[in-house]
């Protein structure tokens, strides 16, 4: 046992030291590669964020943070900044992956003990939270990795024909 | 055995001589050694007629003990005094200690409620309490699950206990009860999960329900009378709620009541200020919403209402109208007047006469206040009673997904719940405010039971060319004028205190408790507690001494908007300064720290 869990230890390291300055996230490296309709995709499949260097942000990191600003700032503060009570998540994407992400949105969780009474409520039934869950990550992915600072992002680009069609399905018509 | 209920009928027998009703709660709260209620008097001045320290010794102001409460979130409210039993609460899980001041503070007894931790996430803003309330020999919590306890004020045994609401579609409790007459009055939480929110009286023997009235709904769920309930001196008429609501909404209509409420034992009305209408998305919502937004004046014993006034009909901006209505005798015009002044979150300081709810006085009690050009006074005019919203800053007008900039004050208020005091010598209210704008962007949002209905973006930052976040002034309430400001760096979100000692006491989000001269603003005392305030300054006597005693730990919604700092708008462009973190000053706590002049 202890052997392989050195050899995993070093696995690990050897990963680190291969992907070099692109050190990335808790989901791994966040550049973008591939670009569905408007929507980016890191190298390992993870949603992510594509900030151009004029500063006009992919769709889905502007809906996010519009989205986060309305479902997730009361405890989370803005920005993914944290607040007395609840964790700066732009901080917890640093090294959560995206997948443990979506299962603690939908799931929820608690830590609740002597010092601590924090308790993450379970969205998975909230089409609020859940239709929108890649934009809110996309947005937090940028927090994490500074691509994106404590603003509202200001240009954007159009919102995609895939984008549409999916929140007209998810939230139902005229949601 | 024998001795045990010996000693069991001695109490009883104490409890039953000594009954503590209103009335007997009103002269309770004439002696200034006691602070029996959340405002140490019905009428909600935060007055006390203690004058040990003064002007000119508060400067040598020292601490005599402190008290951890063992819970790190944020912690409004007061502790109470009873005699020689100080009465301290905390935030969830909402321990209530009964603390002996005859013998340094040792702990009498201990309550803490067994509460599903899954009631923390769905209230709004933390886990705050606002604190206890006194009467018929008990202490009555509300707890954040919505039960309603009464506990023997000498065992802190569970005398009743009733449950006011459901948690799990987003009902919370937070507000301090309020004890009138023989009943126990309570309000709920839920504001941003689409509540209907209401007032419920319980019968102070058994916690038996006596009356409920709602925010929002039927007449008869309301509790008004067409006819003989009045807003601005006119019957409100049949289905004066309905009305102003699209089809059902006003069921998921908000209109909360967590704040606190003032009595008048020779009117015999209550009043209290309803809240904002959910969702924060007003395109979604058309028409008036009443009565979210309103002052309402109501019969504690029937629960009927005299008369409502509301303030911001059909809210664009969460101004949340539950800030509490300080009750004042004063001339006007060289009239005796029996006013209510209340200073809302949207900036206007109010007063009006409250046996009838007349608008006397709405003015901006914070200049920078932007989204009204004011208040139609006109008593002839169709639109009197209402402010007039500027275009530009108007949510609605400019409609969803838009970004409306510049909007001030921001949702939290030109001033949130923590309650201002006044001072019957210098006639003046001194009022802790918030001194920041926002961004607010609407967009849709669809209703799920028990979670966030909010649909609204928004980010916050101090009035441009400020870099304050807070003031604290005294504000004449006659006039509508402020007198005196003293600017803070941050908002001023701990409840003030007055004395005839000629100070005005209150505490700071960095942690400090200040006093200050009444007159002048004049700083004459700081200290830095462990933790910010958020909590309100009270005081007592106890042997002979006078004692000031605040709750230190900072959280609340200061802790959201603050913790991390605002937005600064102008990142980037070299602006630095007030914007500066709140968790650079101060970190979590939760004491209770009591001062008093060296011996």
């Amino acid at each position: 046992m202890k052997s392989r869990a050195g050899a995993a230890a070093f696995a690990l390291a050897a990963t680190l030291l291969w992907t070099g300055i692109a050190l990335g996230d808790g989901s791994g490296d966040p550049t973008a590669v591939k670009n569905d309709d408007g929507k980016y995709f890191d190298k390992n499949g993870n949603p992510t964020y594509n900030i151009k260097p004029d500063g006009t942000v992919d769709w889905y990191t502007y809906s996010g943070y519009i989205r986060y600003h309305s479902e997730c700032h009361v405890c989370h503060g803005p920005n993914g900044d944290g607040s007395s009570y609840a964790p700066a998540l732009k901080d917890t994407l640093k090294t959560m992956s995206y997948g443990d992400f979506l299962g603690v949105v939908a799931s929820g969780r608690k830590n609740v003990n002597t010092a601590n009474e924090n308790v993450m409520p379970a969205f998975g039934d909230n089409k609020n939270v859940m239709c929108v869950i890649d934009d809110i990550f996309i947005y937090l992915r940028a927090r994490a990795n500074d691509a994106l600072g404590r603003v509202r992002p200001d240009k954007h680009e159009e919102k995609p024909e895939a984008a549409k069609k999916w929140t007209d399905s998810c939230f139902g018509a005229g949601g | 055995m024998r001795y045990l209920s010996l000693t069991l009928s001695t109490c009883l027998l104490t409890a039953l001589a000594v009954p503590a009703y209103a009335d007997d709660l009103v002269k309770m709260s004439e002696n200034p050694a006691d602070w029996v209620m959340p405002a140490h008097t019905y009428d909600n001045q935060r007055y006390s007629t203690l004058k040990q320290i003064n002007a000119s010794n508060v400067g040598k102001l020292q601490v005599a003990w402190t008290f951890s409460t063992g819970v790190l979130r944020g912690h409004e409210g007061a502790p109470l005094v009873v005699g020689n039993t100080m009465y301290v609460h905390t935030p969830f899980p909402n321990i209530v200690y009964a603390l002996d001041l005859d013998h340094d503070a040792k702990i009498l007894w201990k309550y803490e409620p067994k509460q599903d931790p899954n009631v923390i996430p769905v209230m709004c803003c933390d886990t705050v309490n606002r604190g206890v309330s006194y009467g018929d020999g008990k202490i009555f919590l509300h707890q954040a699950d919505t039960t309603l306890v009464a506990l023997d004020a000498k065992t802190g045994k569970v005398v009743w206990s009733v449950k006011n609401g459901d948690p799990s579609k987003g009902q919370t409790g937070t507000s301090a009860p309020h004890v009138i007459k023989d009943k126990v009055l309570v309000g709920i939480s839920g504001g941003e999960f689409g509540v209907q929110c209401h007032v419920t009286a319980y019968d102070i023997k058994d916690g038996k329900m006596v009356w409920r009235a709602f925010s929002e709904g039927p007449d008869d769920q309301i509790k008004v009378d067409p006819e003989k309930t009045t807003a601005l001196g006119k019957p409100v008429g049949a289905n004066s709620s309905l009305k102003t609501w699209q089809g059902d909404q006003w069921k998921i209509g908000g209109g909360c009541t967590w704040g606190w409420m003032a009595y008048d034992p020779q009117l015999n009305l209550f009043y209290y200020g309803s809240g904002n209408p959910s969702t924060w998305n007003p395109k979604q919502r058309p028409g008036d919403n009443k009565w979210s937004m309103t002052i309402w004046a109501r019969n504690p014993d029937t629960g009927m209402a005299k008369w409502v006034y509301q303030m911001t009909p059909h809210d664009e901006w969460d101004y949340d109208g539950v800030n509490e209505m300080i009750l004042t005798d004063q001339q006007i015009g060289g009239k005796e007047r029996k006013l209510l002044t209340h200073f809302d979150r949207n900036g206007l300081g109010y007063t009006l006469d409250r046996e009838n709810g007349e608008l006397l006085v709405a003015q901006k009690y914070d200049p920078k206040v932007n989204w009204t050009t004011g208040v139609d006074m006109d008593k002839n005019s169709p639109n009197y009673g209402r402010p007039a919203v500027v275009s530009q800053y108007s949510t609605d007008q400019n409609g969803e997904d838009h970004n409306n900039k510049g909007i001030c004050p921001a949702a939290l208020g030109s001033k949130d719940e923590q309650p201002a005091a006044y001072s019957p010598e210098t006639q003046l209210f001194y009022v802790p405010t918030n001194h920041v704008c926002m961004d607010y962007e609407p967009f849709k949002v669809s209703y799920t039971a028990g979670q966030p209905y909010v649909g609204a973006t928004l980010s916050m930052y101090p009035p441009p060319g400020d870099s304050n976040m807070g003031n604290f002034i005294a504000w004449d309430g006659k006039t509508g004028k402020i007198v005196w400001s003293d600017p803070e760096q941050f908002s001023a979100w701990g409840g003030a205190l007055a004395t005839a000692g000629g100070i005005v006491f209150y505490g700071t989000l960095e942690g400090y408790l200040k006093a200050v001269d009444a007159k002048t603003g004049k700083e004459l005392y700081k200290f830095k507690t462990p933790s910010g305030i958020i909590g309100n300054v009270m005081t007592y006597e106890h042997g002979g001494k006078q004692y000031v005693a605040v709750l230190s730990g900072v959280g609340g919604w200061a802790g959201i908007g603050l913790a991390a700092g605002l937005t600064d708008p102008t990142a980037g462009l070299g602006a630095v300064g007030g914007y500066a973190a709140l968790s650079n000053y101060t970190a979590l706590g939760g004491q209770l720290t009591v001062f008093t002049l060296p011996q």
